[in-house]
């Protein structure tokens, strides 16, 4: 892909009574919804200006130098695609080495500097305005942060020394390494300021024109910002050191780049900034070829690109238009189901149960989820009696006669929701798109005896429904591309994104996760110590160990799963005696108060009901990790072959918003392949 | 008392910089609701111990109501300025005269007691929105004549004047086009000018973000030699050239206006009074000869004559239309007491904006000059009108005592 370079053009404004500011503002000549980035090119016409303004202000032809973006853009930060094609460490140093030695023009100029930061500013675009003397922010800019180590980088271009010395070490850590792994969390402008990242919230009617004003008031002295007082060194490196710790605890090593900036950010305590910056320049080098940052960028495409333009629909226009959902059951995740269709689809909604009490339980949860959003803020009082007015409840089959869609969510057993699709379809008109919310069983096999199955979809939303971003799309025998294109506009309109999978067993992202779950329950039987199986996994940096997860899940929908899946698919899928003994005496995988979360540890003392197969001393930790990775690649290539989807990338899509799989494992064929499992 | 109910005065008044109406001029790819939000915020900035809320109403001027001058401006302008929502608005159109009859109307309003506090002003964009672009003139017009054709070309009206008075010749016109450049500059060195101006952020494609500080029409150093030879783009052998017409342009105009009471509750110092205003009808085809009845109404108004006005702003949409108002009450072509910064040939008329400037400069020249009871501004309106407003000065000696003639 060529760059799509960021121009630097210079203008020169009046600034009141004081002389003449150099205005320089970076636009990439594209609409809003390409932001600004800089790569090889627009680093060297951003040079080529900074150079002339630095000559200026030599001359004492300028009393300031002001950096700004196009409307509602700052910058992006670096051209990700650009770094990605690296090969080479000498190209790789070449991109550190170009921010350094641009942004230090800006450091080093003869006159202070101010970055207008009216529009998204991520990364090299922040670092930018970090290299500046003064900030001013839009009170409307959302997008302000460094998200390098979420896509496995360091911010090199300033960054780990710029920040902490800036804001302090410990709210640059947030900024840095915590918030990029909350899942590359940004800053709002409001948070930015209060954090001390940026001097002044400007509204952004007259953005520009009130920042030179704010400039016009620096410079005359009437306006000192803020600075926080550094950190004695020792304080400060014992601040990484806490991070560090609560980094290690969730990535256990699995992924360089956290660790790197941390090392990085205790290194800035000596206040060396070119030691720091050259520093910054090894670990870029280094990290830019590494899998892990290929992975990232790829996942990013994934998740950005990919998710917003499902490879396998049917062309939209297909679709038909949905004004009336009907919801079958009206059970926890039927509840869930009734209320997303309200929130984001905005249409009416039906829920259908058997007797009133159920029902009328099934609208009680809508209603206290409504309150508890109308509570947080997140919605307003008019949005909730809207919400309220779009769920109703009924007993009556024939009330869902002008549904357009029904989903059902009523219990996993194929007969029961075969008799729930036949009943449905004596009241249903003929086009009515009926949908299954199920999670391992044949969609195929559901329509089977319909007499339209054409119209028969899975829509396989993942729990919690209001939280997860997936949507897994399936395809039945039969399906056809109306039904099938309606199927995705419902997913795009809830706001999740959505794959295109096949109805084959667990589609993708149960299916390779219970895979899991097997080879996990199988060691254990075969004999390895819980201790052991705990530990092996950690190398993945998963969001979470699997005996967390099948607490989250809840051993017993789990093991259900599991053996649904070994119906299906065979023995790969193997039973676990002790399993089955831990569920039917109701024995928690971890111990946990009030409810089980990812730190939850686990309960070593379970080892007591495993060891069935036991001929030896069952695997070690990277014996099990191997076994692992071959499970894993094994599946995938089964379900390559079986066209459950039409690429991997859509496995890896998957696992990412399906399973929160991590960046720095592209999800995972790209982990898979660099071990050499795939 | 010439006006029934409450004294209404103008607190404040501010412009934007006033640009060419060119693909290359200072505004070329602003929005004109842009420019017009960044007048109203910064006057409401400058005038702080008004409560945004106390606005009553807000009255925005446009000719052209379409596209970035469309979606009823005064509301649309408040809510994109950052107005409380329960501060209404609306879009006002009069052609040139529309910002001046956006202060006549929300004055209406505070003298009636309807409001207490209003913003009026005008925005236009004449280079996104040419005169007339987006209009369907009536072909009953033409078809009844009702109107010569002649009458929808602002300058052939202006030709028609020569006609009708052969006296105003194309050598006064010239001169007093010279004269309104030399006025602006001189005004502009003496920092008359540039206080009113709110600097507006302008971004460019090729140039990036700039701001716009000064007027990019005058064109200082214009001399009769150097109008000689230009073309007279009305009229073949005509008498109106570029050097004695407005330019086309692109800027905004806000003023706020209070009633007398609500000034002294919240310690606003008003620059000037409204006394009377009156709008007239002339024949289309000599609309440049408006301001004449409209001003005679406007004096009858309030009680006053000619002699009693010792400041003249007098929209200068052609030099032939200001000097068919000068001869009518007999005032000389170069009386310092006229367009003393210079007028609309020089600084250039965003149409439906400019009626807001008249009033600006004419507030400021009350300052300078406390000695001044009485001023005039008025404009002559495209399709056969006029507008006038008499405004006193608060800094007068006799200032808001009766008037005895």
């Amino acid at each position: 892909m060529s760059e799509r370079v960021t121009r630097a053009v210079v203008r020169d404004v009046p600034l009141e009574d004081l002389g003449t500011l150099a205005l320089i503002t970076l636009d990439n000549g594209e609409d809003f919804t390409r932001p600004n980035t800089l790569g090889a090119g627009g680093m060297e016409s951003l040079r080529a200006a900074l150079d002339t303004v630095a000559a200026r202000a030599e001359r004492r032809e300028i009393v300031g130098v002001g950096v700004t973006g196009k409307p509602f853009h700052f910058a992006a930060g670096a051209d990700l695609h650009a770094a990605v094609g690296i090969t080479t460490p000498e190209q790789a140093r070449a991109i550190a080495e170009a921010g350094h030695d641009t942004y230090r023009l800006l450091t080093e100029l003869g006159v202070p500097s101010f970055a207008y930061v009216g529009g998204v500013a991520l990364g090299g675009g922040l670092e930018l305005a970090l290299s500046c003397t003064y900030r001013t922010v839009a009170s409307s800019v959302r997008n302000l942060g460094l998200p390098e180590v979420f896509l496995g980088l360091i911010p090199g271009w300033g960054g780990t020394y710029l920040l902490p010395h800036l804001i302090g070490v410990e709210q640059a850590l947030g900024v840095i390494v915590a918030n990029a792994m909350r899942n590359n969390r940004q800053l709002e402008a409001s948070e930015a300021a209060e954090l001390g990242v940026v001097d002044v919230v400007l509204e952004p009617a007259d953005f520009l024109a009130e920042s030179l004003r704010w400039t016009a008031r620096v410079l005359r002295g009437e306006v000192t910002p803020n600075r926080p007082e550094p950190l004695d060194a020792q304080t400060w490196r014992a601040t990484v050191e806490t991070a560090r710790s609560a980094v290690d605890a969730r990535l256990h090593g699995a992924a360089p780049a956290a660790y790197r900036a941390l090392d990085l950010i205790a290194l800035a305590a000596d206040g060396d900034k070119d030691a720091s910056f050259a520093a910054e320049n090894d670990a870029l080098t280094e990290l830019i070829l590494s899998p892990e940052f290929k992975a990232g960028v790829y996942a990013f495409d994934l998740t950005s690109r990919r998710a917003k333009k499902p490879v396998g629909a049917p062309p939209a226009d297909q679709a038909r238009p949905v004004r009336l959902v009907g919801v079958v059951g009206a059970g926890l995740m039927a509840s869930q189901l009734a209320l997303l269709f309200a929130r984001r689809m905005r249409v009416p909604v039906i829920m259908r149960d058997l007797d009133d009490a159920r029902a009328q339980k099934g609208l009680s949860f809508v209603h206290a989820e409504v309150e508890r959003l109308a509570k947080q803020n997140r919605i307003g009082a008019d949005e909730a009696n809207r919400l309220r007015a779009l769920v109703t409840v009924t007993t009556e089959l024939s009330d869902f006669a002008d549904c357009d869609l029904v989903i059902e969510a009523v219990f996993e057993k194929l007969e029961v929701k075969k008799s729930v699709f036949a009943e449905l379809e004596t009241v249903l008109g003929a086009e009515t798109v009926l949908a299954t919310n199920t999670s391992a069983l044949s969609v195929t096999e559901m329509a089977a005896d319909l007499a339209h199955p054409e119209r028969v979809v899975g829509l396989h939303f993942f729990n919690p429904v209001s939280q997860m971003p997936l949507v897994e799309v399936v395809r039945a025998q039969k399906t056809d591309d109306a039904a099938y294109a309606t199927a995705f506009a419902v997913a795009r309109a809830c706001g999740k994104s959505a794959i295109a999978v096949a109805d084959a067993p667990g589609f993708v992202v149960n299916r390779l996760l219970v895979r899991l779950f097997g080879e996990v329950l199988g060691s254990l039987e075969d004999g390895t110590p819980v201790s052991v199986a705990d530990a092996a996994l950690r190398p993945l940096g998963l969001p979470m160990g699997p005996f967390q997860l099948l607490q989250l899940v809840g051993p017993a929908v789990a093991m259900h799963v599991l053996d649904t899946l070994r119906e299906e698919l065979g023995e790969r899928y193997p039973s676990s005696p002790g399993m089955a003994r831990m569920v039917e005496g109701n024995v928690p995988f971890v111990t946990f108060e009030g409810r089980p979360s990812a730190a939850s540890p686990v309960d070593i003392s379970i080892g007591q009901y495993f060891g069935s197969r036991a001929d030896g001393q069952g695997q070690t930790a990277d014996e099990l990790l191997v076994r692992v990775r071959d499970a894993l690649a094994e599946e995938v290539r089964m379900m390559l072959a079986e066209k459950v989807v039409g690429e991997a990338a859509d496995i890896d899509l998957g696992m990412i918003l399906g399973a929160g799989w991590p960046f720095h494992l592209g999800g995972i064929t790209p982990y898979l392949t660099r071990t050499g499992a795939l | 008392m010439p006006l029934f109910g409450r004294d209404v005065v103008l607190i404040d008044a501010v412009r934007s910089p006033f640009g060419r109406a060119r693909p290359d001029g200072l505004y070329a790819h602003t929005r004109a609701d842009d420019i017009a939000v960044a007048v109203v915020r910064d006057l409401l900035r400058r005038n702080e111990d008004l409560p945004p809320g106390r606005i009553g109403d807000v009255a925005l001027a446009a000719t052209s109501q379409v596209g970035d001058l469309g979606l009823t401006l005064g509301r649309s302008v408040g809510v994109l300025a950052g107005l409380p929502r329960s501060v209404p608005g609306f879009a006002i159109d009069r052609m040139c005269a529309g910002a001046m009859t956006a202060v006549t109307t929300l004055a209406s309003g505070i003298a009636v007691g309807a409001i207490d506090a209003a913003v009026a002003g005008g925005v236009e964009h004449m280079g996104h929105h040419p005169l007339g672009a987006s209009a369907e003139p009536n072909p009953r017009f033409i078809a009844e004549r009702l109107v010569s054709g002649d009458a929808l070309v602002m300058g052939a009206t202006a030709e028609n004047l020569h006609d009708r008075y052969p006296r105003l010749t194309k050598e006064r016109a010239d001169s007093f086009g010279v004269a309104s450049q030399a006025r602006y500059a001189a005004a502009l060195a003496a920092g008359q000018i540039t206080p009113d101006l709110v600097p507006i952020g302008i971004f460019d494609p090729e140039q990036g973000w700039g701001l716009a500080t000064a007027d990019e029409p005058p064109r200082p150093g214009t001399t009769i030699e150097g109008m000689a030879g230009l073309p007279t783009p009305f009229r073949a052998g005509g008498r109106v050239t570029a050097a004695t017409s407005s330019p086309l342009t692109d800027g905004a105009t806000a003023a706020l206006l209070v009633a007398g009471d609500v000034a002294d509750e919240l310690g606003l110092k008003p620059k000037m009074r409204l006394v009377s205003y009156a709008f007239a009808g002339v024949e289309p085809e000599v609309m440049g000869v408006g301001p004449v009845p409209a001003t005679k109404r406007a004096l009858e108004l309030a009680d006053l004559s000619i002699e009693d006005v010792s400041l003249f702003e007098i929209n200068e949409a052609f030099a032939v239309q200001v000097l068919a108002f000068l001869d009518a009450f007999g005032i000389a072509d170069d009386d310092p007491r006229v367009n003393a910064y210079g007028g609309a040939i020089a600084v250039g008329h965003p149409l439906a904006a400019s009626g807001v400037r008249l009033m600006l400069q004419l507030a400021r020249q009350f300052a300078e000059q406390p000695e001044v009871r009485y001023g005039l501004t008025t404009m002559c309106v495209g399709l056969g009108q006029g507008g006038s407003v008499i405004w006193e000065n608060p800094h007068h000696v006799d200032h808001a005592k009766e008037n005895h003639r």
